[in-house]
């Protein structure tokens, strides 16, 4: 994965901006049919196995993150040399690796550095971007053409190289920096979903019944174009979380992310690269999680799209 | 069509500026925070002072205002702007070398490779789109659907490790055992890495490697889109018109299915060049992008910025292309 | 793409000349979709004189378009299919011709008019060449002379600078333009059959009465036989010869013109007549059938219309659906009580 506005468009399948799921839960108006949107998604995505299975595995790899004690008692950084690249064993179900580390206890601990990167990232990201796509698509004129120009410079480059780039420069490869990078190169595409969204839904019956009752701007925005605008840019974040995890493993891979001895999946990817053929286990693990948690990502984001857009129903 | 290019031009300028402002600020940012980068690339040993003074002053490091935190230097900004677009500067690496004799050098093989990525993700994508398009809900739109969703979310890193252990180095080790199977097949394009003895063949996985990821996006994209447009009316005039299915699905369907994959794929021209750093440095591809992973390890920071700078800029003009040739598809963006 | 030289239609198996160009009978189609089939047409039948004008009325839903496209050859298939009955034309069954030789019939002997010019057209065309294409894969003529042959249709359908106009691409055009070009489409290989499936509905009322009266003169000079599809009584009125009123994938009812609007023997037609809002009735309530349409994948037990029916009786309840009574020696009607509607004025 190399590009976020790619991944989007990939599940999607709408064109990129995100205009198609913003058009329609826009229409379908006030907020107490939102209010029922929501439950009805609720019940739909419950009744989903694809969704119960992958939300489930994402919890699973979200507890290995937040208390990784509960998974393993045994110390990742206990390190032997003579048990080097053990194959798996009962006690030690993914093995030793090449420094004769306990393994699974390795990719236990190697979950926390994505999750926290992916998250922060996401968090910040959603909450920039969307307010900065709001007030785009509220105010209009000036605050649109200058909102939309900083759009296009971050978007103009390529997510992978802005990220080498700019940890290049930093020179301080850590968790809040990397995570820095990745909003910062990837908010502008929330903040597009968002103005596409608030645009369509700003001339709705409703919102102009508000404004003549004389509602404030922020009143406005927060409590009637915001409930309506929130779906597309929720789906969105769900995938990107997905996507943050693939970024980091490939900065990291590319040797411009995370360092050893910091452990994560990127790291044991990238060590034990080498290793496939005669102990492919040291490899397969870590792309097994990996793989399993984007895939996770995706799946829940695309169930959510159908889940809250009418039009799939 | 005049105004819309008028108006698309006048877009991409800013735009130009902004993105190469943005990389200016953060690298005078981190001068300014952490001092000259050039002193500290040298690490432990004493760089001798005419060299040292040589790169700073060649690269503009010395400019007073690399010492005042936050500012934007905007003197400096309009130095590099001229050197880029007059002189073609884009800065030189610690030996001395000029970036663009580096890119120069590089660019062959990168090109090489997004032609066999693009050319590959085109052709498989689209034909596998219109198949499971033309039959929506059959076994074949569902295996195209779950099985670009699992190459979506396998990061194009673990592909291209999985793909040169696997295909490269087991099966390739298989074919080499063969005698009566040509050397350019088996050292060629089963090989674990990108060989000069065969610049073309070597290459060739690694760019169905790099095509990949991009190519479920095609791949689904089309579909989305014949989906849609089959149910069109215009098609069903085309029936009405008692054309053979052939030219229904060929001329009237395909023609307006294939606007957005095709706007896709040149916007996706960029994320491949990003893409192209990762498949270079685990085929070790002597391209573009490993030249951008290699400076980025060793923290020789002005080539990254001169690469990416220049990247940026045909990422830029590859979209604006893409933009023009939007409007030729489409006459109703034509007389917006 | 091969190109069809000179169809040579007097090949077909069983054609008849002095057959009508087109007779149904007893058409079935279904719409068969995972939450249940959706029987469209339940046996419809009627046929067209040379030179006649007939009009199919009824609702949306009530199965009209979807007749008009199983004649074509058109429909969405899957999910429509066509199930039974015969589609002839001029004695020839084209449920049972190859497509190849179906293909043939479509736009050179029997051609379609769509309801929105805007979305009929393809967008990414010039009209010239969607209007040249006709000549070109029907007739083999090159690009130049198909364009040429696209100028005279246009200038037929009078529209203003054909010469220029040949070259704009469908939305640089008013809905008006629009629809007569769709009519230069259609009219392009001289067909004998016409069908104009709700040709002005989505234009202004002042361009409708200019469309149909181009339809209409058009049909005249070349004596086709049209087959108007509408919801709009007023329309019906000015251009037709007869009428057959569907409900719920039927005909129930089929008369001249003129007795239709003078005496329904229908409850339905009675009701539409009804619903239509007239100056010499000013200040009286407008009266409106009640209640929706049937839906297709649930059409009530016995005749469709009863639970709408202010004449229904058990019978209508419980019998199955009501044959086609003969009114008189020109019209039939689908009601048991056809006497007591045609009395009650």
């Amino acid at each position: 994965m190399s590009d976020l506005t790619s991944a989007g468009t990939a599940v999607g399948g709408a064109p990129i901006g995100g205009h198609g799921p913003g058009a329609d839960t826009a229409a379908t108006g006030g907020k107490e049919r939102s209010a029922s949107l929501w439950a009805d998604a609720r019940r739909q995505l419950v009744r989903d196995p694809v969704f119960v299975i992958a939300f489930l595995y994402v919890l699973v790899v979200g507890s290995m993150a937040a208390f990784p004690k509960l998974w393993t008692s045994q110390d990742p950084r206990d390190c032997t040399t003579d048990r080097s690249r053990i194959p798996p064993s009962w006690d030690h179900p993914f093995g030793f690796d090449t420094l004769g580390c306990d393994y699974y206890s390795h990719a236990i601990y190697g979950a926390r550095p994505s999750m926290t990167i992916a998250i922060m990232a996401t968090g910040a990201m959603v909450i920039v971007g969307g307010v900065l796509g709001m007030l785009a698509g509220y105010y209009g004129g000036w605050t649109d053409t200058i909102i939309s120009r900083l759009m296009d410079i971050f978007f103009s480059l390529p997510f992978l190289l802005g990220a080498i780039v700019f940890l290049t420069v930093i020179k301080r490869q850590n968790i809040w920096t990397i995570a820095g990078v990745l909003f910062l190169l990837s908010w502008p595409t929330i903040a597009r979903i968002m103005r596409g969204s608030v645009i369509s839904s700003k001339d709705l019956d409703y919102v102009h019944a508000a404004k003549a009752v004389g509602a404030t701007n922020g009143r406005l925005m927060f409590r009637h174009i915001l409930p309506n605008a929130i779906a597309p840019m929720l789906v969105y974040a769900t995938i990107v979380l997905g996507a943050f995890v693939t970024a980091e493993a490939t900065l990291t891979f590319l040797g411009v992310g995370l360092q050893p001895p910091t452990q994560s999946w990127g790291i044991m990817i990238s060590a034990h690269q080498v290793y496939f053929l005669e102990d492919p286990w040291l490899l397969l693990f870590p792309c097994g999680l990996l793989v399993g948690t984007v895939l996770s990502f995706i799946l829940m984001g695309d169930a959510l799209r159908d889940a809250l857009d009418p039009k799939f129903r | 069509m005049g105004r819309y290019v008028i108006r698309r031009l006048l877009q991409f300028i800013p735009t130009v500026l902004g993105t190469m402002f943005l990389l200016h600020y953060i690298t005078s940012l981190a001068i300014q925070f952490s001092g000259n980068p050039v002193r500290a690339l040298f690490g432990d040993r004493t760089p001798p002072p005419a060299l040292l003074e040589a790169v700073t002053e060649r690269l503009g490091y010395a400019d007073p205002c690399l010492d005042q935190r936050f500012n934007p230097c905007l003197g400096l900004f309009a130095d590099r702007v001229t050197g880029v677009f007059f002189q073609f500067d884009f800065g030189i690496n610690l030996r001395q070398r000029e970036v663009t004799d580096l890119v120069a050098d590089a660019i062959p093989y990168t090109l090489k490779l997004l032609v066999i990525a693009i050319v590959f993700e085109a052709v498989v994508g689209i034909a596998a789109g219109v198949w499971a398009g033309l039959r929506g809900g059959s076994f074949a739109d569902n295996l195209v659907k779950i099985s670009t969703v699992f190459v979506i979310s396998v990061p194009i890193f673990v592909l291209g490790v999985v793909v040169r252990e696997f295909v490269g180095v087991k099966f390739g080790n298989v074919l080499r055992d063969q005698t009566w199977i040509p050397e350019v097949l088996s050292n060629g394009v089963f090989s674990p890495g990108f060989k000069p003895d065969y610049p073309f063949a070597s290459l060739v996985i690694p760019g169905m490697v790099l095509g990949a990821v991009s190519l479920a996006t095609t791949a689904r994209l089309t579909r989305t889109s014949i989906m849609e447009n089959i149910r069109a009316d215009y098609v069903r005039t085309a029936r009405a018109k008692g054309l053979a299915n052939k030219r229904v699905i060929g001329v009237h369907t395909l023609r307006n299915s294939l606007i957005p994959v095709i706007t896709f794929l040149g916007v996706d021209i960029g994320s491949a060049m990003a893409g192209a750093v990762v498949t270079e440095t685990i085929f070790n591809v002597p391209g573009i992008g490993r030249l951008v992973t290699l400076s980025a390890r060793t923290g020789e920071s002005s080539v990254v910025i001169g690469v990416v700078t220049m990247l940026v800029l045909v990422v830029l003009v590859a979209n604006l292309l893409v933009d023009l040739l939007y409007a030729v598809l489409d006459p109703r963006i034509r007389y917006e | 793409m091969s190109t069809d030289v000179n169809v040579k239609l007097d090949a077909l198996p069983g054609l008849d000349p002095n057959a009508m160009p087109l007779q149904v009978k007893d058409l079935h189609v279904e719409f068969r979709t995972r939450i249940g089939t959706a029987r469209a047409v339940n046996g419809v039948s009627f046929d067209l004189r040379p030179g006649e004008t007939r009009a199919i009325l009824g609702e949306s839903g009530c199965g009209k378009s979807v007749t008009a496209q199983a004649i074509m050859g058109i429909l969405d298939s899957p999910p429509g299919f066509v199930t039974g009955g015969q589609i002839l034309y001029r004695g020839v069954d084209l449920l049972k011709l190859p497509e190849a030789q179906r293909r043939k019939v479509r736009a050179n002997r029997i051609a379609m008019i769509f309801q929105d010019a805007l979305s009929a057209l393809n967008p990414v065309f010039t009209v010239g060449f969607q209007l040249g294409e006709l000549f070109r894969k029907h007739r083999g003529m090159s690009r130049a002379e198909g364009k040429a042959r696209a100028v005279e249709l246009l200038d037929l359908v009078r529209i203003p600078a054909a010469k220029q106009r040949v070259n704009d691409y469908p939305h640089q055009f008013s809905g008006g333009m629009r629809q007569r070009v769709m009519i230069a489409m259609a009219l392009a290989l001289d067909p004998e059959v016409l069908i104009a499936d709700e040709p002005t509905t989505a234009l202004d009322v002042t361009v409708q009465a200019q469309i149909m009266a181009l339809l209409a003169e058009l049909q005249r000079e070349r004596n086709m036989s049209l087959l108007l599809i509408t919801h709009d009584m007023g329309v019906v009125a000015d251009v037709a010869d007869r009428i057959s009123v569907m409900y719920a994938g039927r005909v129930i009812e089929e008369a001249p013109v003129g007795d239709i609007y003078e005496t329904p023997a229908h409850p339905y037609t009675k009701g539409l007549l009804e619903s239509i809002p007239r100056l010499d009735l000013k200040g009286q309530e407008l009266a409106a059938i009640k209640g929706l349409p049937p839906a297709l994948t649930n059409i009530p037990k016995g005749c469709a219309f009863n639970p709408r029916c202010r004449y229904a009786q058990d019978v209508c309840r419980q019998d199955p659906p009501p044959p086609l009574y003969q009114v008189s020696p020109y019209r039939t009607a689908a009601c048991h009580f056809w006497k007591e509607v045609k009395a009650d004025v």
